[in-house]
């Protein structure tokens, strides 16, 4: 019977006007702190939307968010809590290295196959022994999958320092993949070659030593766009098939989905999978479209980031889309931000806690008032 | 504030206990009340009927503070009362017992009862108070509850004794009651209802809201009946009869009875030889039962609640564990639950309509159509190219099933909680009798229903067993079990006490077989 917001508002106004006051509160943290707020939205979007050398990072930051931010999304539908992305990520990126460095592959397309299927695989294995202890034994799946965060850190310090580590390199980190098994980044796609290409003060293009011209390089690659269809997967997979009927009613009502037949041990096995794979998946984008060897903490705290992003879209694919782009801008932004400025790049953390705050937890708050404006107007 | 008015107190001689003068309330396009005038006599009891949805709950909430009014005068025994919040209508005097109770579950009665009415930072003295003022209740009104018993220890009529008691508490002395019976057994009402006459006689006064006819009839002094929101007669109840009454409330003429033919059993299709269910707490539910149900009759089974006939459903509808044999025509069901779930039964050829639509039967966020593929979403005309599910064509057969069952609004695009209760009974009846199924087990079929919903689903029923289908019938509403059984079966603490006929038993019989008095002793 309560008041019910027009749909548009509840969409569109609430996540904006949230986004607001986090902005604004964000605005106060910086004068607080005797910074401009003006100058440092300023470098922010210079630094991550304006050239193309800056999205070409916010995409590639958005790229790994919409990953694991659909995983934490499609566990949710089942009523499940996967705090596990961060280690999915990291045992993809194992799954992606062992593709890349013990399989010939003479292209880099037939590699990318190859390294999604690892990926995917070691990602939803990792996923796997939590979702059977919570079927089986009931053993909650925020605490296992947190613990397998640890576990998982744990084993990739051990393979990397132990058995992928080439003889007498220092740091613990894979051999370099083969050059086969290179991504195009966005600078090698011959329709966006263009947007990146150097240019010297007098306005000329830069050329090399051959007479070819020289790009800027960015980390982000193809896998944006597998990123993209991975949105449009998980919302066919979650509205237009069984699987995904049967994985929104068990999570709507366990007891409910136990009288139409459908099994909860299967429900949960079977979405950790589909998360923890989704997850794994991340590690086509930084393991081998961008640092193209497995490094220690590959996942460099995305699967935690994608609890925020799936929060704030709401578990929907277009929603963790575009929560992902945010979150990547925050990212670069506030790169840019420890880079140009004196302001601490910590700050960047507070911005995005501030995000989170507002589009998350406090959502509801904004909703009332919206609610109340409403009705103010009609009564008007 | 409250004495500007005092004028109003020199005519007549005794002020109503409550006075509403004029009270609207819209939500949106929707006008829950509008212009609704009521007098209550103070120590009487008043009871409010009307369908799911005409607007008695909204009226309710005006009085206990939750809405604000769109218009209109609230008068408490003569005075003119604003009553922005539910702390305000405790000041003057108002109690409420929600259907849904708000206890603390794992709070003890006590402290349920003092909870947000403390008189001090320490809880002893509260706790003191309470217990000689709850001492003196219970000796005054039958209200005896252990004041140290956990709430969730409690039975349901128990749970409700300790709002009652809340209300009492807070001084109260005027009390609404929304749908109290609901959740009680027979007996279990049946006290109530004496709790209510000694409140009554007390000088209280009580607002009874209900849709059921027969507690009217059987406990108020005047009656108010609502529709669509509007109060559409107010009646001294010893004037009145069900059959007026569920005309005012409906707006037409209601068979309060059920028409049917004699029944014209067929093959048998179901058996069940000593069936027995034990829960998880190791406790024995089902003590061995043994029953067959033929092609064109129903069985209905009897049974103050919790006696074993949720067990018995939920063994038949695959979801709980048993033991024992259950053939289905002729084939014998899995009752490991390792080869078989509600999924199976179906396939068998078993249909259910769950006690609890509202756990069970339906997931209140989805969709109708989602709904109505509910447990049917692996049937083939709900799939294309393989692996898609066909959401158009459950879309249109949802408006098919909702233009043959009558569920309003026929949206099939809305959420089912957004439908009163009836309607939601209507599309889990719906979705399980259009399959055709050669067995429906049906629990409290229309529990929470209103009168108008209560005749179609009744047929509807009637239509499937003349078609030549077997019928199991729970339901704790003797009246029901009656008109629409073919045979009737008492259940009495997890075992069928006995079968009657129908059309030579009568209530006085049932109920001793229903308090576990066995044919012999009778």
């Amino acid at each position: 019977m309560m008041d019910k917001l027009p749909k548009w508002a509840d969409i569109l106004l609430v996540p904006l006007i949230s986004l607001l006051l986090a902005a604004l509160v964000s605005a106060l943290v910086l004068l607080a702190i005797g910074q401009s707020p003006m100058q440092a939205l300023t470098v922010m979007v210079n630094g991550a939307i304006v050239s193309p050398y800056g999205w070409g990072y916010t995409l590639y930051y958005a790229t790994s968010f919409i990953f694991t931010g659909l995983a934490v999304s499609v566990a949710y539908h089942a009523g499940l809590f996967n705090i596990g992305a961060e280690g999915q990520a990291q045992l993809g990126g194992l799954g992606v290295a062992l593709a890349c460095l013990f399989l010939p592959w003479p292209h880099w397309s037939l590699a990318l196959v190859g390294a999604m299927v690892g990926a995917a695989l070691f990602g939803a294995a990792w996923a796997a022994i939590p979702a059977w202890l919570q079927a089986k034994r009931g053993s909650h799946i925020v605490i296992t999958t947190i613990m397998f965060n640890y576990i998982a850190a744990a084993v990739l310090i051990y393979l990397l320092v132990e058995v992928l580590r080439p003889a007498g390199q220092m740091d613990p980190a894979s051999a370099r993949f083969p050059a086969t098994t290179s991504l195009p980044q966005f600078q090698d796609i011959p329709g966006l070659q263009s947007l990146f290409l150097r240019y010297a003060a007098d306005g000329t293009v830069r050329l090399n030593a051959e007479g070819l011209p020289l790009y800027q390089k960015v980390p982000a690659n193809v896998t944006f766009f597998l990123a993209i269809l991975a949105c449009v997967g998980v919302w066919v997979m979650l509205w237009h098939t069984r699987l995904g009927y049967m994985i929104r009613a068990f999570g709507k009502s366990e007891k409910a989905a136990r009288y139409a037949g459908i099994s909860a041990v299967k429900i949960t096995m079977t979405v950790m999978l589909i998360s923890g794979a989704l997850a794994g998946l991340m590690a086509i984008n930084n393991v081998m479209g961008q640092s193209e060897r497995l490094l220690q903490n590959s996942a460099e705290g995305a699967g935690f980031i994608g609890i925020a992003v799936a929060l704030m879209g709401r578990n929907h694919p277009v929603g963790v889309f575009l929560a992902a782009i945010l979150f990547g801008f925050l990212y670069q932004g506030g790169a840019a931000l420890g880079l140009e400025t004196a302001i601490p790049i910590e700050l960047r953390t507070v911005v995005q806690g501030l995000v989170i705050l507002f589009t998350g937890a406090l959502d509801q708050m904004v909703r009332m008032m919206l609610g109340w404006a409403f009705r103010a107007r009609r009564t008007v | 504030m409250m004495g500007a008015h005092d004028t109003g107190r020199q005519a007549s001689a005794a002020p109503f206990a409550i006075e509403l003068k004029g009270i609207s309330k819209a939500f949106g396009p929707v006008q829950a009340n509008k212009d609704i005038s009521i007098q209550v006599a103070k120590g009487s009891i008043h009871g409010i009927i009307g369908e799911n949805g005409a607007g008695k709950s909204t009226l309710m909430s005006i009085l206990y503070g939750f809405y604000k009014a769109d218009a209109g005068e609230i008068l408490i025994n003569g005075r003119p009362t604003t009553i922005p919040d539910s702390q305000s209508a405790i000041r003057a005097g108002i109690g409420m017992v929600f259907q849904h109770f708000k206890l603390v579950q794992n709070f003890t009665v006590l402290e349920n009862i003092i909870l947000g009415a403390e008189d001090g930072p320490m809880l002893a003295t509260s706790l003191g108070k309470a217990r000689k003022v709850l001492a003196d209740l219970a000796r005054e009104y039958e209200l005896d509850v252990d004041p140290d018993a956990l709430v969730e220890d409690l039975s349901v009529g128990h749970q409700q004794r300790v709002e009652i008691l809340k209300a009492l508490y807070r001084q109260a002395e005027i009390l609404i009651l929304d749908e109290p019976t609901g959740v009680l057994t027979p007996a279990e009402a049946d006290h109530l209802f004496r709790i209510l006459r000694g409140l009554k006689d007390q000088g209280k006064t009580i607002i009874l809201i209900t849709h059921k006819l027969r507690e009217i009839m059987e406990i108020t002094d005047t009656v108010s009946v609502m529709r669509r929101g509007q109060m559409t007669a107010t009646v001294k109840t010893a004037e009145t009869n069900p059959e007026q009454l569920a005309e005012l409330m409906v707006g037409r003429k209601v068979l309060l009875h059920v028409e049917k033919q004699p029944a014209n059993p067929g093959r048998t299709v179901l058996e069940v030889e000593n069936l027995r269910v034990v829960d998880e707490q190791g406790v024995e539910r089902l003590k061995g039962i043994s029953l067959s149900i033929r092609a064109g009759e129903i069985l209905g089974i009897a049974g103050v609640a919790g006696n074993g006939q949720s067990e018995l459903l939920e063994v038949l509808g695959g979801l709980t564990r048993g033991t024992g044999v259950v053939r289905m025509n002729g084939k014998t069901l899995d009752l490991t639950g390792r080869h078989s779930d509600g999924q199976s039964r179906r396939a068998d050829g078993i249909a259910h309509v769950p006690e609890d639509r509202q756990v069970l039967g339906l997931i209140m966020d989805f969709t109708a159509w989602e709904n109505v593929a509910f447990g049917y979403h692996h049937a083939p005309e709900y799939q294309k190219n393989g692996l898609l599910m066909d959401n158009e064509a459950i879309r249109r057969d949802t408006e098919a099933k909702m233009a043959t069952f009558d569920v309003r609004p026929p949206i099939p695009t809305l959420a089912a909680k957004n439908f009163s209760g009836g309607n939601q009974q209507k599309i889990v009846v719906a979705r399980e009798i259009e399959r055709n199924p050669d067995l429906l087990l049906v629990g409290q079929p229309t529990r929470g229903v209103d009168i108008g919903a209560i005749e179609f689903i009744h047929k509807q029923i009637v239509a499937l067993r003349d078609a030549g289908k077997a019928v199991l019938l729970i339901s704790v509403e003797l009246d029901e079990i009656m008109s629409l059984s073919d045979r009737i079966a008492v259940m009495f603490d997890g075992r069928i006490m006995g079968e009657r006929d129908p059309a030579t038993t009568n209530e006085r019989e049932l109920g001793l077989l229903m308090a576990g008095v066995s044919e012999g002793a009778a």
